[in-house]
């Protein structure tokens, strides 16, 4: 499944086969399945799907930041930069997380410390990584990152309780972004914001990641979000990669996973004479059953007795991967 | 300086709460202390003896008259003389409290010293051997009542080994098992505050937070576990303070400390008012200013406490 766009580069991230699981005491919820994801440097991948399709449990991974005990890592691999995450020892992660790779978590809200000012906190990413940097050189670093988010660096002073939504998602993005990392885990930046203040937390993640060049893995159910956003998509289904593409590749559509489809028919569209969204049917299956088959087989129309029988493959044209047998021999 | 302005204001509410308190205890004790006069002299005491034993006590007043004299006599700081002895209150209380302060402040030392990192310990190590171990004696300490814990204590420690002695407050010997029974329950209160409390912390999204920037498990303990899980502690150790005074007289009396526990005891037993009315007007005021020391303290840990509203 080698992406020709990137030619014999190396892969920054390249995840492949990645199953994970949280046990819980009546059951084993199976939460990403046998997960295919690779990405570029500089390169920006949306990684879509509906909730508790296992986005959030794959960002996790990464930084091998699943809740202890409960969810495991079952099988895989996490290729990063020419190591393997899944087996370094966690004092080299450590010095991974927060300088390297950094994550942006769904709700600016709760993700700040509320007994310590967020100067403190954008301070603790350098203290924690540069200490061979001066105190006179980290305050000016974090009041330059306080600027470039848009947020007076007299104000580092101050505790979250003192910001608004908006502005505590800038606080958290100019602690992901301090130490300048090669990639950045978004998960679903601006789902708890506003719609206004949601184009300026893009726009200016945008920014950033052009003049840092940030790789991010953008976790979004929001298709607009992606197209605006991304080079690259991956659609997840029940903890599986089921279509990936360009966003060209995606947005043509012309050639798409059902599921994608179904996304695409569930947003409105003015030009569209459609009076009605057409939702996708049913719901998403029971993560603690294993399934035969295609994954979406029970909510897709075109689901014949193979896809109940047999899980498709990854056909693959022109970098466009779609697991569905209806592109069986239109790989190209 | 708003925390200044802060307890000037709380300590000026506590005049309302001691008016209100003090009146209740004086209706109550009026009403059941009215053949005392007779009482105080025996049976054989005539009519007029007890009339002028009356007027000199100012039975004879209406209630709220004497309510309104004995108010008066506080502002000036005159808390009254003992009925039984003649004893000035003021200076009889002064003279018990160090005992009482001593414990208590002990006891509340020894359970927050023992409790809390224990609390802590068991959440961060859930489900670990020493987590079950605090549970366990947790339970234990709240299921005994302090009267019981501290005869069975005595009776092995003092009776039996001759380890400490059994009453008194003679040296800081005298005080070892009093602290430890005084602080049992409020060392099981704090075990299970603590951990609850952290349990909650180390859940929170910040601590993912703490994580993903790269600080060690020990370093996000430390850093921001710690102080957010002391919060709800703190305000715990407020109320737990307020108990403990109270648990004082239990303990006292069965160590015969002479605190203020017991002088409250012999006071409420032999019917004499004026000791009584000092003694609760000063406890109030005692656990008032306690509440009042670890709201500020509260103010200090979290910093969403605004005390200027």
């Amino acid at each position: 499944m080698d992406r020709k766009q990137n030619g014999g580069q190396e892969y920054l991230l390249n995840i492949s086969g990645l199953t994970v699981q949280y046990k819980t005491d009546d059951a084993i919820v199976h939460a990403v399945n046998d997960l295919d994801l690779k990405l570029g440097k500089g390169e920006t991948v949306g990684l879509v799907g509906e909730t508790g399709a296992g986005k959030t449990t794959l960002a996790l991974s990464i930084l091998r930041l699943l809740p202890e005990r409960v969810g495991q890592i079952v099988s895989g691999s996490i290729q990063y930069d020419g190591d393997e995450l899944l087996t370094l020892p966690e004092a080299e992660m450590l010095g991974l997380r927060g300088k390297r790779i950094s994550m942006i978590f769904q709700d600016p809200m709760t993700s700040l410390d509320p007994t310590k000012t967020v100067g403190e906190q954008i301070l603790e990413v350098l203290d924690l990584h540069f200490p061979e940097m001066t105190k006179a050189e980290k305050n000016k670093r974090v009041d330059e990152m306080m600027r470039l988010v848009g947020i007076m660096p007299e104000r580092k002073g101050n505790f979250p309780h003192e910001f608004s939504g908006g502005m505590k998602q800038r606080i958290v993005i100019a602690m992901a972004l301090v130490a300048e990392p090669e990639l950045l885990l978004a998960d679903e930046p601006t789902t708890a914001l506003d719609v206004t203040i949601q184009a300026q937390i893009l726009e200016l993640m945008r920014q950033l990641k052009d003049q840092f060049n940030t790789s991010v893995v953008l976790i979004t159910h929001d298709l607009g979000v992606v197209a605006e956003f991304c080079d690259s998509v991956s659609v997840v289904y029940s903890g599986r990669v089921v279509e990936y593409g360009t966003v060209e590749q995606l947005f043509k559509r012309e050639e798409n996973h059902p599921y994608t489809t179904g996304l695409f028919n569930c947003i409105p569209d003015l030009s569209d004479k459609q009076p009605r969204l057409r939702p996708i049917p049913g719901h998403m299956a029971d993560p603690r059953i294993i399934q035969k088959g295609c994954c979406f087989a029970d909510r897709c129309e075109y689901a014949t007795d193979r896809c109940r029988a047999e899980q498709p493959r990854m056909y693959v044209r022109d970098g466009h991967g779609i697991m569905c047998f209806r592109y069986e021999g239109k790989e190209g | 300086m708003a925390w200044v302005k802060y307890a000037l204001k709380r300590l000026l509410m506590l005049i309302p709460v001691i008016v209100c308190v003090t009146f209740f205890l004086f209706l109550i004790l009026s009403y059941s202390s009215q053949n005392l006069a007779y009482q105080l002299l025996g049976e054989d005491a005539t009519e007029a003896q007890i009339a002028a034993k009356e007027a000199e006590m100012g039975l004879d007043k209406p209630i709220l008259v004497r309510y309104g004299e004995y108010m008066l006599g506080v502002v000036k700081m005159d808390f009254g003389k003992s009925w039984i002895n003649g004893e000035d209150v003021l200076a009889r209380f002064s003279n018990r409290l160090p005992n009482t302060l001593r414990l208590s402040a002990l006891a509340m030392l020894f359970a927050i010293s023992v409790g809390v990192p224990l609390g802590i310990g068991s959440a961060i190590k859930q489900y670990s051997l020493l987590d079950y171990g605090s549970m366990f004696v947790a339970m234990l300490l709240f299921s005994m009542p302090a009267f019981w814990l501290g005869t069975m204590c005595q009776i092995l420690f003092c009776l039996t080994l001759h380890w400490l002695p059994t009453s008194g407050a003679d040296s800081w010997m005298h005080f070892i098992l009093p602290m430890l029974i005084l602080g049992a329950n409020t060392m099981a209160t704090m075990i299970r505050m603590s951990r609850t409390s952290m349990l909650d912390v180390i859940r929170q999204d910040y601590i993912r937070t703490a994580r993903a920037k790269g600080a060690s498990s020990g370093k996000v303990i430390l850093h921001h576990a710690l102080r957010n899980s002391l919060i709800p502690v703190v305000t715990q150790i407020g109320v737990s303070f307020a108990g403990t005074i109270a648990g004082a007289v239990v303990t006292e009396n069965i160590f015969a400390i002479p605190g203020v526990g017991t002088l409250l005891i012999n006071a409420v037993k032999a019917r004499d008012v004026p000791v009584v009315l000092g003694t609760v007007i000063f406890v109030a005021i005692i656990v008032g200013v306690i509440n009042l020391i670890v709201d500020l303290f509260c103010a200090v840990i979290d910093p969403r406490i605004d005390l200027e509203s």
